[in-house]
């Protein structure tokens, strides 16, 4: 296999509670994703699925354990890797082509260049017409859209959503995972996503980490050898959306079980 | 449609109406002690032909411009820094809480004191009247930043001095807006304050001086200007705030 693009090596995190007690949000994960891949973490709340992507997005360091990308370490954020967040990130005293712009002018480009590209990544989301509109008069699809492409813009060879769906309705939801398949298949980052929901993860993943709490760990990763587009109702899903629902169901056991071992 | 006229109308009504019981009330007491809405509106007239109303006013709103804009000036790049230092916040925290409950005027005598009679101490007090809100808005406006607007630029490598120009001066600036509106409000009422105490001009010596004449008329005038000014001053601040708000994407 050639070398990974993401690698972690017993990659772990710990927090002092306020109490100053050490609390393990992650124990140590060996994880190796490959370039141009499209990686689901998927669990319960609290498994530590934000605290794993935030560690190899380099927004948090690594308590033990290696991050490596491209080889390298992973030191702090860097803008060859963005993330994506549930709540946009937007600046709401920016139009939409000044937010998309934002990130252009930090990476350099002269203004004329960084708005053609701006202009044209903003088309690649479809929202041209909104070119000129504040991001509070967007819906909430429409802001993540804008996010999007203020991510790849700058054309990221990494990209990392963290539950980028999770505010959105079902409908916009399944829109959002279509465009975000077809971005994907035209840019070709390798993307690492963050969710709650097992059908998202089954639906975009080429593979699912599935993750368990108590402390957070990788419980199992399931490769789902369908091709996309994906047809949401088929067959084949659904094969894998039993096995994961299934592996889920333990997850949830074991957590209920410790639970109440704990009471 | 009625209603629409009715509600426009309501605060012409009550106006109206104030003036009417002010007037009944003053007619049983003498217009030295009391007087009536039409002789302070012939002491305005009086005030006015004398010629003395607008170097007062000018005066006044000098001082205020020169106090309020010095606050302005040193409170908000203080409030910057320190919304961004929680050392530093941490640190000065009980100074300013302790510095903080005095009121403006209870720092009349040392100002005197240390600037002499004049306009400083005036400018001086007005200045204290107005850091206080700026400052502090600041400070909490800038710790009130969400994180993910300074988690996205670092993420696309913005530059700290991008990063504090871009991100967190327009972020901050609606809450530094509030705080801006406050401190007029606190700034102009202690103008007055400042200026009965030591000055030899402006609107709150024209109250003072008046007193000494035993003009009740005039004292009465001086306030209501001190009211009408204060009113155009603060709408003029919402105008702005509100154009800012626009301007700014519908935050604050
Ligand atoms: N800054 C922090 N300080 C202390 N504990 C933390 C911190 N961040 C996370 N944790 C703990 O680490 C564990 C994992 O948190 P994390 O946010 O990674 O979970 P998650 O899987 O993203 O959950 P969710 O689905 O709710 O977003 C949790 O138990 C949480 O309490
Ligand atoms: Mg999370």
């Amino acid at each position: 296999m050639t070398t990974p693009k993401i690698k972690l090596c017993a990659a772990e995190k710990h927090y002092s509670s306020p109490q100053g007690e050490d609390v393990i949000a992650l124990a140590p994960v060996n994880l190796e994703i490959a370039k141009g891949e499209f990686v689901c973490l998927v669990g319960p709340s609290g498994c530590g699925k934000t605290t794993l992507i935030n560690l190899m997005a380099g927004f948090e360091k690594t308590t033990a354990g290696t991050v490596t990308i491209d080889g390298r370490p992973v030191k702090g954020t860097d803008p060859d890797h963005i993330m994506i967040f549930q709540d946009y990130g937007l600046y709401p005293w920016r139009t939409v082509l000044g937010n998309v712009l934002f990130a252009l002018e930090a990476k350099g480009l002269k203004k004329k260049e960084a708005v053609e590209k701006a202009t044209e990544y903003i088309e690649l989301v479809g929202l041209t017409k909104f070119t000129e509109s504040f991001p509070h008069q967007l819906s909430g699809g429409m802001k993540q859209r804008v996010a999007i492409a203020r991510a790849l813009a700058v054309e990221p060879s990494v990209l990392f959503l963290d539950e980028p769906f999770g505010a959105l309705d079902a409908f916009t939801r399944m829109y959002l995972q279509d465009e975000l398949l077809r971005l994907w298949q035209e840019k070709r980052p390798t993307v690492v996503f963050v969710t709650h929901d097992l059908e998202e993860a089954v639906y975009l993943g080429g593979r699912v980490v599935l993750m368990a709490p108590g402390p957070g760990r990788v419980q199992k990763v399931i490769d789902i050898r369908l091709p996309w587009p994906r047809e949401r109702t088929g067959d084949s899903l659904g094969k894998y959306r039993r096995e994961l629902f299934e592996e889920f169901h333990l997850v949830h056991q074991q957590a209920s079980g410790e639970a109440e071992y704990v009471i | 449609m009625l209603r629409s006229v009715s509600h426009k109308m309501l605060p012409t009504v009550s106006l109206v109406g104030f003036i009417a019981v002010w007037q009944f009330a003053a007619s049983f007491w003498p217009p030295e002690l009391f007087p009536s809405p039409l002789v302070v509106a012939k002491a305005f007239r009086e005030l006015a032909d004398m010629g003395v109303l607008w170097s007062h006013i000018g005066v006044s709103l000098a001082r205020f411009t020169t106090a309020y804009l010095a606050a302005i000036i040193f409170a908000i790049p203080l409030g910057l820094f320190l919304g961004r230092n929680p050392l530093c916040r941490h640190a000065i925290d009980p100074l300013v809480q302790v510095l903080r409950p005095i009121s403006p005027i209870a720092w009349f005598p040392l100002a005197v004191l240390w600037f002499g009679i004049g306009n400083a101490p005036a400018i001086f007090i007005i200045f204290l009247a107005a850091f206080y809100p700026v400052l502090l808005s600041t400070i909490s406006a800038v710790v009130g930043i969400p994180p993910v607007y300074l988690k996205v630029a670092n993420n696309f490598g913005a530059k700290p001095g991008a990063v504090f120009l871009r991100v967190i001066i327009p972020a901050a600036f609606p809450g530094i807006m509030v705080g801006l509106h406050i401190a007029v409000g606190t700034a102009w009422i202690h103008l007055v304050a400042g200026e009965m105490l030591g000055a030899q001009s402006g609107l709150g010596y024209m109250i003072v001086d008046a007193r000494n004449f035993l003009r009740t008329d005039w004292i009465m005038a001086g306030m209501l200007l001190i009211g009408i000014i204060g009113l155009v001053i603060n709408q003029a601040m919402r105008r702005a705030e509100q154009w800012l708000g626009r301007r700014w994407g519908g935050v604050a």
